[in-house]
């Protein structure tokens, strides 16, 4: 294949991975920018959702549609539950100490994985995309002094991984619209701007702090049922994920949606071009450097708040 | 008695206590406290920065790792004898722990637990990477022929057990003398309140910095003994579990308590011991145990200890 | 000979001037008080003596060495100790092992027992194995009093000493300095002007980031500039 035709190949991929992990990425964003923490049991979340699409579509049967319908909303709707519930029981009685909700957020992350591992196996299963067409691309080429089209041999995707971009995108616009134009959204700023005022002003602080954890959650469990079907569900796959969205939201200035969501688009851009020319360790040896070395020597955009 | 006596008769009967066990213990748990006392020693190295210095280090898996493959790979590529080894893997958990400090210190709180987390899932992964010389996640295994130092089988049940105990032994009274110096009087005010520390001329960056070094000098010398002592060197010991358990052990112990690790380390063992005849996801007792002791007990066994009966205890 | 000049200090928050072109000049051996109302930059300007605030513009001089650029704990071993406004001893730890952190950068090892029951005899501090954390509030102010005598400085910065403390407590604060004065040069940030006038042999006065005068007691108390911006106010 040419480059053109390549790189074209390489974007569409990116663009796949860029949708599902600025949804991951948002979650953990939203988390941190509302809560002030940082969850590091967050790609465990997206692990559960893609564990539970694989179990919704197994117990549901008959055609792939319709048990991966019920999974995109199901899915989501126990992760987010199980995340209220860890909030309540754990985070709120620390009182969101920053350092002591890492540990004990680490200690969740074990817990979740291994459960899973005990319960849900240690193998990789695949979960049947609700529809699979396969959509050829065209290309093309300077014939004769004049534009013709051409159907290169593999430049193809399919109508499901352009369904996940869309749904990305949907499910973003909707996020921005409920941060910018519901009451909800008002609440959760307020509480971000400025906790204690918003405890004087009768704002139930600690319900819209589990609310939020509740919905962080969720949105990485969507982000996984909407990529289990091109991956597979794996009790050991919220590594990356959690990897990756930290480098997003670090990268994008911590609680910023649209930086969140820029820094998403250019590295699920990024990786699919990159991981063409480096091996994906380097890859990964080269983003986890980046977030250290942002983090040292451009901590105001990111923590900036925090610090005196 | 005085606090200096009975702190004296604490820490040397324990150790006393761990050479007898030599003597008696059955081979399934003589094996054991060999493995223990070495983990102990690393424990004993993360509670010189997140005990008595207050600094939350997600890496320390990296001056383990530093140790263990300094010495490994100084035999395996170098061809290197054990004693020549030893040195270069604790020389390499010094230096890295020098390298990570200067940057990782420039942060604070959360950023800095991200920063020290990020540097060494990078380490983790460098040693994936140059899988050619590290074998990777399958590791390589020490000839015993290079695991004889000053002439002693390392490899012999009886010895490794005694260097265990020489190792942490060392690593215990250092500390035990560290804390109670100046030096370790200066990191705990550090831990205490930094910026009036900083108001009382001292300068808390270089406190802090050579804090690490200590830390990482004696967490690169466990990881060093570790490979010579059980003949082994894998990546899953640079991976973040390996920094995160010694968290673990110093938190269930009691951080900035010198018999903490060692504590924290010992119960540890036994109840992953204990559970594998459950479960082989060990990592879940870990994680429930992280979970109630932040929850619980965030002083620990020997912290709970000290708050209540026993005031003296460094 | 002036022990501390301060020249043309100036520190802007987004552009606004919390200290504006500030000079002091205090002589060796003085109990210089510093007032002015809430927001006339006092915390700001001892912030920017003391190192804990870069200012941006002007230079600290202590002893005729410039230390403007000096990191907070090399001034104070330079011999400038500071107290803080807000207790802020070390409260897990034993009252002597306070005096003894603040002892330790200033003095060989060996001298540090006795210099620690010494600044505590000084106070009248008796226990020195409570913890701090244990003591009552004006105790607490004592301890902090405590760690800065035994750095034997020869800059002592009181921030705010005795907000907070009762009538006979303020009492022995005021024996307690006059005794200190005859060792050491004073500066006192101070609210309550009984003290200021029974200590200071010299005030300056402070108001919306400038000097608006330095004085005696008498002549800043007989001000009208000075009643009108500050002590008319309540």
């Amino acid at each position: 294949m040419e480059i053109g035709p390549y790189l074209l190949l390489a974007t569409l991929e990116g663009a796949v991975m860029a949708s599902v992990l600025a949804l991951t990425a948002v979650g953990l964003s939203l988390v941190f920018g509302v809560m002030r923490v940082v969850n590091i049991a967050h790609g465990e979340f997206f692990m559960l959702g893609a564990i539970l699409a694989w179990y919704v579509t197994q117990m549901i049967g008959g055609p792939p549609a319709i048990g991966f319908a019920v999974a995109l909303v199901a899915a989501p709707l126990i992760v987010g539950a199980i995340a209220v519930a860890a909030d309540m029981t754990i985070l709120k009685r620390l009182d969101y100490d920053p350092e002591r909700t890492i540990v004990a957020t680490i200690g969740l992350l074990y817990i979740i994985q291994q459960l899973t591992l005990m319960g849900y196996g240690p193998e990789a299963r695949p979960v049947a995309p609700p529809f699979n067409t396969r959509l050829a691309l065209p290309w093309f080429e300077v014939k004769e002094g004049a534009l013709a089209l051409y159907w290169p041999w593999g430049l193809s995707t399919t109508s499901y991984k352009l369904a996940v971009i869309g749904a990305g995108v949907a499910v973003l616009l909707g996020v921005w619209a409920m941060m910018a134009r519901t009451r909800i959204g008002l609440v959760m700023r307020a509480v971000q701007a400025d906790r204690d005022m918003a405890l004087a002003f009768g704002i139930p602080v600690e319900r819209v702090y589990a609310m939020v954890f509740g919905i962080g959650a969720a949105l990485a469990a969507l982000a996984a049922v909407l990529i289990v079907p091109i991956s597979q569900a794996h009790y050991l796959m919220g590594a990356d994920p959690l990897l990756l969205a930290f480098t997003v939201v670090i990268i994008g200035g911590l609680g910023s949606l649209p930086g969140t969501v820029f820094a998403a688009i250019l590295i699920g851009l990024s990786d699919g071009i990159i991981s063409v020319f480096f091996s994906p360790t380097l890859a990964k040896i080269l983003a986890t450097l980046l977030v250290a070395l942002v983090l040292v020597f451009r901590p105001q955009g990111l923590f900036g708040a925090r610090r005196a | 008695m005085s606090g200096a006596a009975r702190i004296t008769l604490l820490h040397g009967g324990l150790i006393a206590a761990l050479l007898a066990l030599h003597f008696v213990l059955p081979v399934y748990h003589h094996g054991n406290m060999a493995r223990i006392m070495v983990l102990a020693s690393y424990a004993v190295g993360y509670n010189i920065v997140f005990g008595y210095t207050g600094l939350l280090s997600l890496g320390h898996a990296l001056f383990f790792a530093a140790g263990m493959y300094g010495m490994g790979l100084a035999v395996q590529h170098l061809g290197m004898g054990p004693g020549a080894a030893l040195a270069i893997g604790v020389a390499a958990g010094a230096l890295i722990a020098g390298a990570l400090g200067l940057l990782a210190l420039r942060t604070t709180g959360v950023a800095f637990m991200i920063v020290t987390l990020m540097f060494a899932q990078a380490g983790y992964l460098a040693i994936l990477y140059f899988g050619d010389w590290t074998r990777g996640d399958e590791g390589f295994v020490i000839a015993r022929a290079s695991r004889v130092l000053w002439g002693i089988d390392l490899s012999d049940p009886g010895n490794r057990y005694l260097a265990a105990w020489a190792l942490f032994s060392a690593a215990l009274l250092a500390s035990l003398w560290l804390v109670r110096a100046p030096f370790g009087r200066s990191l705990i005010a550090i831990r205490e309140n930094e910026a009036r520390t900083v108001m009382l001329g001292y300068d808390t960056f270089r406190l802090k910095w050579a804090a690490m070094v200590v830390s990482g000098t004696i967490s690169g010398a466990a990881g060093a003994a570790y490979a010579l002592l059980f003949g082994y060197a894998g990546a899953s010991f640079a991976a973040v579990e390996y920094s995160i358990l010694p968290l673990l052990w110093v938190l269930l112990g009691g951080a900035g308590t010198v018999l903490g690790p060692f504590v924290g380390t010992l119960f540890m063992f036994y109840l992953i011991d204990l559970s594998s005849g459950i479960t082989t996801a060990y990592m879940l007792i870990a994680g429930v145990v992280l979970v109630l002791l932040t929850l619980f007990a965030p002083q620990g066994l020997m912290g709970e200890l000290r708050r209540r009966f026993w005031g003296w205890l460094p | 000979m002036s022990l501390l000049n301060v020249r043309g200090l100036t520190k802007l928050y987004d552009g606004v001037r919390a200290v504006a072109e500030v000079s002091l000049d205090i002589p060796q051996g003085e109990v210089r008080a510093l007032i002015g109302p809430n927001g006339a930059g006092k915390t700001t300007l001892v912030g920017m003596i003391a190192g804990r605030i870069t200012p941006d513009a002007g230079q600290v001089v202590l002893a005729g060495q410039d230390i403007t650029r000096l990191p907070a704990h090399r001034r104070t071993r330079l011999g400038m100790a500071y107290t803080f406004q807000i207790t802020s001893v070390f409260a897990r730890l034993p009252v002597a092992e306070n005096v003894a952190l603040a002892a330790r950068p200033h003095m060989p090892r060996a001298d540090v027992p006795g210099a620690v029951q010494a600044a505590l005899a000084r106070v009248g501090l008796t226990d020195p194995s409570a913890r701090a954390g244990d003591l009552s509030y004006g105790h607490q102010r004592l301890l902090e009093i405590a760690m800065g005598i035994v750095q034997a400085p020869r800059l002592l910065i009181l921030d705010e000493p005795t907000q907070g403390l009762s009538e006979g407590e303020i009492d022995g604060f005021k024996a307690l300095v006059c005794d200190l004065a005859a060792q050491t040069t004073i500066l006192l940030i101070e609210h309550n002007m009984d003290v200021v006038m029974a200590l200071a042999d010299r005030v300056t006065v402070l108001n919306a980031g400038e000097v608006l005068m330095t004085g005696t007691p008498a002549e800043v108390r007989a001000d009208p500039g000075v009643q009108s911006a500050y002590l008319g106010a309540p």
